[in-house]
């Protein structure tokens, strides 16, 4: 293996320049903003879909299984099948990646918060039926709340896995920072060009993460409280 | 933005094309690259990462390592690791980068399920081996290892799965593999090579489900009768192979 410390050995393409990054900057931030917009638009939607598919799932049991078996099936397939059955249909647009990121971001979602709803205590759901809670207002004021938990974590990871597969996006020409990533590639191994790209897609993904936690802190105050 | 007019005819075309089956870079010759790439790196996968998580679960330490190096790579974009792993390796674009890259990859299931695999032994039969004078190596060869079969087997299964799909991603950087025949129906555009594009589509996905459900199967047979039900596939969630299909 030749690992070496590039800025000397190969001073005309190193693994970080400053100069390209400033040269730069405004394709960075323009595949930046896509990259964001593309994982939160995703995540977004798959929450819309997920949150009343994994409710169905929890109020029907019998459907609970085939809920989370198509979407355990939709997961294994490999993301550039994914793009390769929408795109002929969706031509090849950001629209296409959208659908895939959402199909896959949807089975992380739908999981944990049926888990989430499964572990409210029986005990909790009779207290609140015994109060004379309907089958929404327990819902809304006992399963939801008690299942944030397990719907914050679903988020986290459906948007730390999808910022890492917008990149795949590339196939159709939205790849956000993945467009960077491939054109270093293309480009001569430009190798600032895609450690750039490489290091923003992981910082991006931990930024979003955090968020998420700190988002999840204010909408569950109980469980810092419970914690101090 | 242009949309084919039959996708799934034109696919249907495309594979009973006998041509395509047996030109150099068909689909048979996709398809033995794929599985080459796959299998190296799964062996490669397991050789650094059982050994490490047998011996982490043996000595009961490591458990925050295991976790760490699984939600490093969750994060880390294959696309990224495959274009930087040729770089670093002066020897260019041939199959070794690509391969150890898809190792990285199947490192952190086989990991978690080895490390678990070991740590989930019951401590009175581990006790029990101590007390009938078994030394450490002997332990760990002769309880630990055979009770974590199954785990291992699970880990096993998902590393398999995520490098198959993730191999399809070696196309981009021309490291072939059943990609290359959906890289090479985008490049055709998609009005014409719709057809294309959906042949390796179906045929990159039915090539992970078909590992999932075989090796689904080894999993099965080699899992002693009493734990097969209710057991929950541990290490590392599903959830988290989320950059394997990547």
């Amino acid at each position: 293996m030749s690992f070496r410390l590039s800025y000397r050995a190969d001073p005309g393409n190193p693994w970080f320049s400053w100069q390209y990054v400033r040269d730069n900057s405004d394709t960075i931030l323009a595949a930046v903003r896509e990259h964001a917009s593309l994982t939160g638009r995703a995540v977004l939607i798959a929450v819309l879909i997920a949150l009343p598919l994994s409710v169905l799932a929890y109020w029907v049991r019998p459907l609970a299984g085939p809920i989370l078996a198509v979407s355990g099936v939709v997961y294994t397939i490999p993301s550039l099948a994914l793009f390769a059955f929408i795109a002929p249909y969706l031509g090849t647009g950001a629209t296409t990646v959208l659908v895939g990121l959402v199909l896959y971001a949807l089975l992380l979602i739908v999981r944990n918060v049926v888990a989430g709803l499964n572990q409210v205590p029986p005990e909790v759901r009779e207290a609140a039926e015994g109060m004379g809670y309907g089958r929404w207002r327990r819902l809304f004021r006992i399963d939801l709340p008690l299942a944030l938990p397990g719907i914050v974590t679903g988020v986290r990871l459906a948007t730390v896995s999808t910022v890492a597969l917008v990149t795949v996006g590339v196939l159709v020409g939205h790849g956000g920072l993945g467009q960077l990533i491939f054109a270093g590639f293309q480009n001569n191994l430009y190798k600032a060009e895609i450690m750039t790209a490489a290091l923003l897609c992981v910082a991006l993904a931990v930024v979003l993460d955090l968020l998420l936690i700190l988002v999840a802190r204010l909408v569950t105050p109980w469980s810092t409280r419970r914690a101090r | 933005m242009t949309v084919a007019a039959n996708p799934i005819g034109q696919a249907i075309t495309w594979i009973n094309d006998p041509l395509n089956w047996t030109n150099p870079g068909g689909m048979l010759d996709r398809l033995g690259e794929h599985l080459t790439i796959s299998a190296l790196a799964v062996a490669l996968g397991c050789l650094v990462a059982w050994p490490l998580g047998l011996w982490l679960g043996h000595l009961g330490r490591g458990g925050g390592l295991v976790v760490l190096i699984s939600n490093a790579t969750l994060a880390i974009p294959t696309l990224a690791l495959l274009t930087i792993l040729p770089v670093v390796f002066a020897s260019g674009f041939g199959k070794t980068p690509v391969v150890v890259a898809l190792a990285v990859f199947a490192v952190p299931p086989l990991l978690a399920n080895a490390y678990t695999g070991v740590r989930q032994v019951d401590p009175e039969a581990r006790d029990a081996a101590r007390g009938m004078g078994l030394s450490g190596a002997q332990l760990l060869r002769r309880v630990e290892l055979p009770l974590a079969v199954p785990y291992l087997a699970a880990g096993f299964r998902t590393a398999a799965v995520q490098v198959i799909a993730t191999a399809a991603l070696a196309s981009f950087v021309n490291g072939g593999g059943l990609g290359q025949i959906i890289r090479t129906g985008f490049g055709i555009g998609i009005a014409a090579g719709g057809g294309q594009i959906v042949a390796g589509g179906v045929l990159v996905a039915g090539l992970a489900l078909l590992a999932e459900v075989v090796l689904g199967g080894v999993e099965r047979l080699v899992t002693p009768k009493p734990l097969r039900r209710g057991r929950q596939r541990l290490g590392r969630p599903r959830a988290a192979d989320a950059t394997g299909s990547a």
